[in-house]
């Protein structure tokens, strides 16, 4: 179901926890098989569970609280942006604004061609680089200014 | 930059984290002290309480006392948690502690390891900011090298193995005991109190959990004296602290400076107020900080008493500031719609209330409101305050009651305008950051 690599990771994830507090890895764990897979179907939650020696249930629960796995299928390159107060004060509803206009989407939406997904994000402790934006959950980019969107986009759409 | 920047001075622009950099500015010279002279935990928390260190992480309560409240003979594991789960609306220096000083954090956690008598650590990090996860785990890898930390530090019989621990976007999180429950593999849902940390944490056993940048200045403080620390602030407020500054000023970043501070020099330093607007107003202490009107905040000095005795809360030292484009009640919109968002839902005053709150303030801000509206938000807010399990739910109620107080007009005006009092087009100029 995952890869040896990804398993590879989630065993050093496991070995940070004391013995028989295997399921403390379950937020990482889940987090490295998104990135193998690119999104969280429900085999892969409950082989997770499993690895771990957790009820799937718990699992589910772990990964419908938390914002940033995907229980849907996202489009290759999910950009989610801040729109908090902080950054609002600073060009972020406008970044927003200009991003669903170049993509043709509307937040929780996927371009059809399957590159791009916009997600709305919640402060990302990052307010004094607003406008801020993160791509793929890891990657933080701030001062998105409308002429630094339109790179990132050009660069994301060449991959 | 204050001259007095302990935790982040020299840290314009990328500074040399690594640890070897760190070493060289004095780092772990308090820690091998203490190891090589057995320093008694007793003598170190004397010196915290000297010191006059508050948390930073919201709270503000006295660090050294918080240490001395861990069972130090309890037999078996016990847990130091550091919370850089950051995601208070406005701030952002532990992310920046973590970038440029993460040995600081590691530093001031062995400390407390040594002092609590605890055998295992973690540093939740905020799921938002992976880079700064990576970089703590090569921070964590290189102090493992050198025998800071893991078995028999510095040859000493004294050992602490430390972690790092990734969120994945939970506000709640940052609550310490919904960070426990998380950290066990769980849902953020923060339990009840008491039991304590101190006595019932992480698996059930004696925790102590403190906010990054409070690790950070405990080496500082060991270095230069609990008297000195002290004397950089002022009494009950002792030494410097981070503010990190948002919204409509110039330069919008992280200043660290001493406790005490008049607010106007902060905000001379950020460069003062965009393209020279008018400040109207600042949340001074993040989101669930109340909002202060320009001329209160512009006679307070920044600590904690002072924040405290103008009506709102020092908090974690985020300082947003709003100026006359702002419309308060597409702000307090915002941030209605945030508490509503990450309510973890497990008390009904909570989980019903803020979502009655948001649903509230957007029919006012989208020109439906009610000419009682505004006793409705105060009647849902104060049903909310004091009848939850965690303090999230007050953080929910506090803006609300806070906008409306001081800014009635701007509200009375859209419900009976049904319309911003300040033109979408002047909000619109207000927020773009070139000009
Ligand atoms: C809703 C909520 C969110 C919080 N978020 C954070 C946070 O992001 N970082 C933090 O250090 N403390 C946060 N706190 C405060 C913690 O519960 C706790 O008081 C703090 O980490 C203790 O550390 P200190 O004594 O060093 O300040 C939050 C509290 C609440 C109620
Ligand atoms: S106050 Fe809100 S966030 Fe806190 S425990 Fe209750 S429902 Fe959850
Ligand atoms: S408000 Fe956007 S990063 Fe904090």
């Amino acid at each position: 179901m995952l890869s040896q690599e990804s398993l590879r990771q989630i065993d050093r994830e496991i070995a940070k926890y004391p013995p028989g507090r295997r399921q403390s890895a379950i937020m990482s764990a889940l987090r490295i098989a998104q990135v193998e897979k690119g999104w969280l179907p429900k085999e892969v939650i409950e082989f997770v569970a499993d690895y771990l020696g957790m009820p799937p249930i718990a699992a589910y629960e772990v990964a419908t609280f938390y914002n940033m796995y995907d229980l849907r299928p996202v489009g290759r390159h999910k950009i989610t942006v801040c729109t908090n107060l902080p950054c609002a004060l600073s060009g972020g509803v406008y970044a927003a604004e200009y991003l669903k206009k170049k993509l043709g989407i509307d937040f929780d939406e996927t371009t059809p061609d399957g590159k791009f997904t916009l997600k709305e994000g919640e402060c990302m402790g990052a307010c004094g680089d607003a406008p801020v934006l993160l791509h793929n959950n890891h990657r933080m980019c701030g001062f998105m200014t409308t002429e630094k969107i339109d790179q990132l986009l050009a660069e994301l759409e060449r991959q | 930059m204050s001259a007095h920047a302990l935790i982040l001075a020299g840290a314009g622009g990328e500074r040399a984290w690594r640890l070897q950099d760190y070493a060289a500015r004095g780092g772990y010279a308090a820690l091998r002290r203490i190891i090589a002279g057995k320093t008694p935990p007793e003598a170190i928390i004397a010196e915290l309480k000297t010191s006059g260190l508050r948390g930073r992480g919201g709270a503000g309560f006295p660090t050294g006392l918080k240490w001395s409240f861990m069972p130090y003979a309890f037999p078996g594991d016990k847990y130091l948690v550091c919370n850089s789960d950051e995601g208070e609306p406005g701030t952002f220096k532990d992310r920046d502690i973590l970038r440029c000083n993460p040995h600081a954090v590691i530093e001031g956690m062995i400390i407390g390891a040594w002092v609590m008598g605890c055998t295992r650590g973690y540093n939740y990090i905020h799921g938002e900011i992976f880079e700064i996860y990576q970089r703590f785990e090569e921070a964590l890898e290189e102090a493992r090298a050198a025998g800071l930390l893991g078995r028999n530090i510095l040859g000493s019989d004294f050992s602490f193995e430390l972690f790092a621990h990734h969120g994945y976007g939970a506000y709640i999180c940052g609550e310490e005991t919904a960070l426990l429950e998380s950290l066990e593999g769980k849902k953020g849902q923060p339990r009840f109190k008491p039991p304590f940390p101190a006595s019932y944490g992480l698996y059930g056993k004696p925790t102590t959990i403190n906010n990054t940048e409070t690790f950070a200045s405990v080496p500082f403080i060991l270095g230069m004296g609990g008297e000195a620390f002290l004397n950089l602030g002022k009494p009950n407020n002792g030494g410097t602290k981070i503010f990190s500054i948002s919204g409509h000023v110039r330069h919008p970043g992280n200043y660290e400076l001493n406790l005490g501070t008049p607010f106007p020099e902060l905000l001379a330093m950020a460069g003062g107020m965009r393209a020279g607007r008018k400040l109207k107003a600042v949340i001074p202490g993040g989101s669930s900080a109340p909002v202060l009107p320009a001329n209160i905040i512009m006679d307070c000095t920044l600590d904690f008493d002072a924040i405290s005795k103008a009506g709102s809360m020092l908090g974690s030292g985020a300082v947003i500031v709003m100026d006359e484009t702002t419309c308060m009640v597409r702000a307090l919109e915002r941030l209605s719609y945030f508490y509503h968002e990450e309510s973890c839902g497990q008390c009904t005053p909570c989980r019903e209330g803020t979502g009655w709150l948001y649903r509230v303030v957007r029919r006012i801000e989208r020109g439906l409101g009610k000419p009682d509206d505004l006793d409705l938000l105060r009647s849902v807010a104060g049903n909310i305050s004091g009848r939850t399990i965690c303090a999230l739910g007050d953080a929910a109620a506090g803006p609300v009651q806070s906008f409306i107080k001081h800014f009635a007009d701007e509200f009375a005006y859209h419900i009976e305008n049904k319309k911003c009092l300040v033109p979408p087009l002047v909000q619109e100029a207000g927020s773009q950051i070139y000009m």
